[in-house]
């Protein structure tokens, strides 16, 4: 592992004014890149800073999920916060593109990122740096609706192609737990040892 | 898609001056062999589950292939945001199921480094051994199975009938062959049982001398030397911008093991042991990478056994597991190769998002640049030795 402070200034000096914030996942740095400059850093992490492999291209989507169509008393959804915060590295919008890559050689990784328009989600695409990133761009369109300019063919990969609707964005909704209370429900098993909520049945 | 274009047939009005040259086809063999496309899947034996793969051939070659995957698509990634931490253990079990026990290994710790928790050093060894002996399954089948893709049957009882003295031994720690949900934020489910130590000593022995077995009867023998030679070759550097990891990298030539290289994790920096690699980057090299790290593996475990330590097997860890705030990225060196998790935590009982690098994933998105040129007969063997679940793909 390359320490991490000089790895830090060998990324941020090389990508220039690309970089928008930079921040740390546990150990993992964190680059935020501006949009127009997604694919120039990739090139740049690839061919000057010999970052020669592609762990993966996700997309995330900040907007908490809308809390609809839930029994009450149902606690099998872990409620999340309902306001929006951005992760590490900060966002200027719900949409966010992130991609991982490493170098085989110096033993080190790093987390870029760029943010995406909500009303009109399109990115650049990363085959013609890294050729890996053809499926996980596939993916990532199919799963946010992410377009990725540059990309020669984008088409379903897992969903059937006459898919509707892009599944990982939090508006979704997980109809299984819409349709049908969640089953832990009826069933409820009180915990051993005692509960240190009041009130809860299996206590006496 | 490709696989909507068919492949055009006479209709049944055939014109007249076709029968003129009937006779001069008779002497002039020039036949036109039109493109055809062929569909691999997706229930095949040599796919662990159910890729589809529609392959265009010129005679006998493939001159262009598209593996369509999603048949068995869970949206583990939609799931997770619906679950709580304890729970999730249970989905990832699934993801590889051959090597359930590695699965849980990144997820448990991205959760753990988030919660600034750290699981005792007897459940550290623990986890090391679990995975090790998990690695050491997946690696058995795929050297016994290797040997069916070309022909030879008998490796395949071989590789079975070792595997199950291992997953025995998983069974007996956990309580489940393929799927143990042994991990707990904080450490395990339980302690080892007696006689467990003594118990994986021996098996450790079954599984080198398992290994000098597979060393004779496949990689000496000629037939499997033609069938994997030359065949199936991936650059070290192509394989690694298409993220290509694991043993099928190191068979590139590429020296880069996690277990070695990456953030240390588990027991691995009090492991002494060796990272091997190939420069031919062909299926034999494949197959010779894993058989060499079968065997590492089990001295590995023997190692582990010497030095485990005594103590408690969980650390201290709230009744209710809240992740505080923050993002975390882990990856570990799993059998099929780097397996990760990128978790976003909210502060809540659930994460926010989890993104999960599967190792298949990124194995198989090189088959269109590999499979190009082939032969229809090593299709099934590049296929083999690449060694992907399809659980570990589809996600």
């Amino acid at each position: 592992m390359a320490d991490s402070a000089t790895l830090t200034s060998r990324i941020t000096d090389a990508l220039g004014d690309a970089v928008v914030d930079q921040g740390e996942a546990r150990g993992t740095l964190v680059i935020r890149v501006r949009p127009d400059a997604w694919r120039s850093s990739a090139e740049i992490l690839r061919r000057t800073l010999g970052f020669d492999y592609l762990s993966f291209i996700a997309g995330i989507d900040w907007m908490p999920a809308p809390v609809v169509g839930l029994v009450e008393g149902d606690t099998s959804t872990p409620a999340q916060p309902s306001d929006m915060t951005f992760g590490v590295a900060g966002s200027a919008g719900r949409f966010q593109v992130f991609a991982h890559v490493q170098s085989t050689a110096q033993h080190a990784g790093v987390t870029v990122r760029t943010d995406v328009e909500e009303a009109d989600p399109r990115v650049e695409s990363w085959v013609s740096v890294y050729p890996g990133a053809d499926w996980h761009e596939r993916e990532c369109w199919e799963m946010y609706g992410f377009v990725f300019e540059g990309h020669p063919s984008l088409r379903h990969l897992y969903l059937p192609s006459e898919f509707e609707g892009h599944p990982l964005r939090k508006d979704f909704p997980l109809l299984a737990r819409e349709v049908k209370p969640w089953p832990g429900l009826t069933d409820v098993e009180p915990m051993p040892g005692g509960d240190d909520e009041a009130g809860e049945e299996g206590t006496a | 898609m490709s696989t909507t274009e068919q492949p055009t047939t006479p209709g049944f009005e055939v014109d007249p001056a076709a029968f003129r040259h009937l006779a001069d086809a008779q002497v002039n063999v020039e036949l036109d062999t039109g493109d055809m496309i062929l569909n691999m899947g997706p229930q095949h034996p040599a796919t662990h589950g159910t890729l589809r793969l529609v392959v265009r051939l010129d005679g006998e070659r493939v001159i262009a292939a598209d593996p369509v995957i999603g048949y068995m698509h869970r949206g583990y990634e939609k799931l997770t945001e619906f679950r709580t931490y304890p729970q999730v253990t249970t989905l990832i079990n699934r993801i590889d199921w051959l090597s359930s026990f590695a699965n849980e290994v990144p997820f448990v710790h991205a959760a753990e480094q988030l919660m600034e928790i750290e699981a005792p050093p007897r459940a550290q060894y623990i986890r090391t051994a679990l995975t090790e002996l998990s690695r050491i399954a997946t690696f058995l089948l795929f050297l016994g199975e290797m040997g069916l893709q070309v022909g030879a049957l008998t490796p395949a009882f071989y590789g079975f009938r070792d595997r199950e003295h291992v997953l025995n031994l998983i069974e007996a720690a956990t309580g489940g062959r393929f799927h143990p949900n042994f991990n707990r934020i904080g450490g395990l489910k339980d302690d080892l049982p007696w006689g467990w130590i003594s118990e994986t000593r021996n098996v450790m022995k079954i599984v080198l001398d398992a290994c000098d077995v597979f060393e004779d009867l496949v990689v000496g023998n000629e037939i499997f030397q033609a069938r994997t030679r030359s065949i199936g070759i991936i650059p070290g550097e192509l394989g690694a911008s298409y993220g290509v990891s694991g043993s099928n990298l190191r068979a590139s030539g590429v020296d880069w093991d996690l277990r070695r290289d990456g953030a240390p994790y588990l027991a691995y920096p009090d492991l002494d042991f060796q990272v091997f690699t190939h420069p031919d980057g062909d299926s034999f090299s494949r197959y010779w990478v894993r058989l060499q790290e079968t065997r590492e593996s089990a001295r590995m475990v023997l190692q582990l056994l010497d030095g485990m330590p005594a103590g408690p097997i969980m650390a201290k860890v709230p009744r209710i597991i809240k992740v505080p705030e923050g993002e975390a990225w882990v990856e570990t060196e799993n059998p099929l190769g780097q397996m990760g998790y990128y978790v976003v935590s909210k502060g809540a009982t659930g994460p926010f998002r989890v993104k999960i690098r599967s190792a298949s994933f990124s194995n198989v998105s090189i088959l269109p640049w590999m499979l190009r040129g082939v032969y229809v007969p090593d299709v099934v063997t590049i296929l083999a030795s690449l060694y992907f679940i399809l659980g570990d793909i589809d996600r």
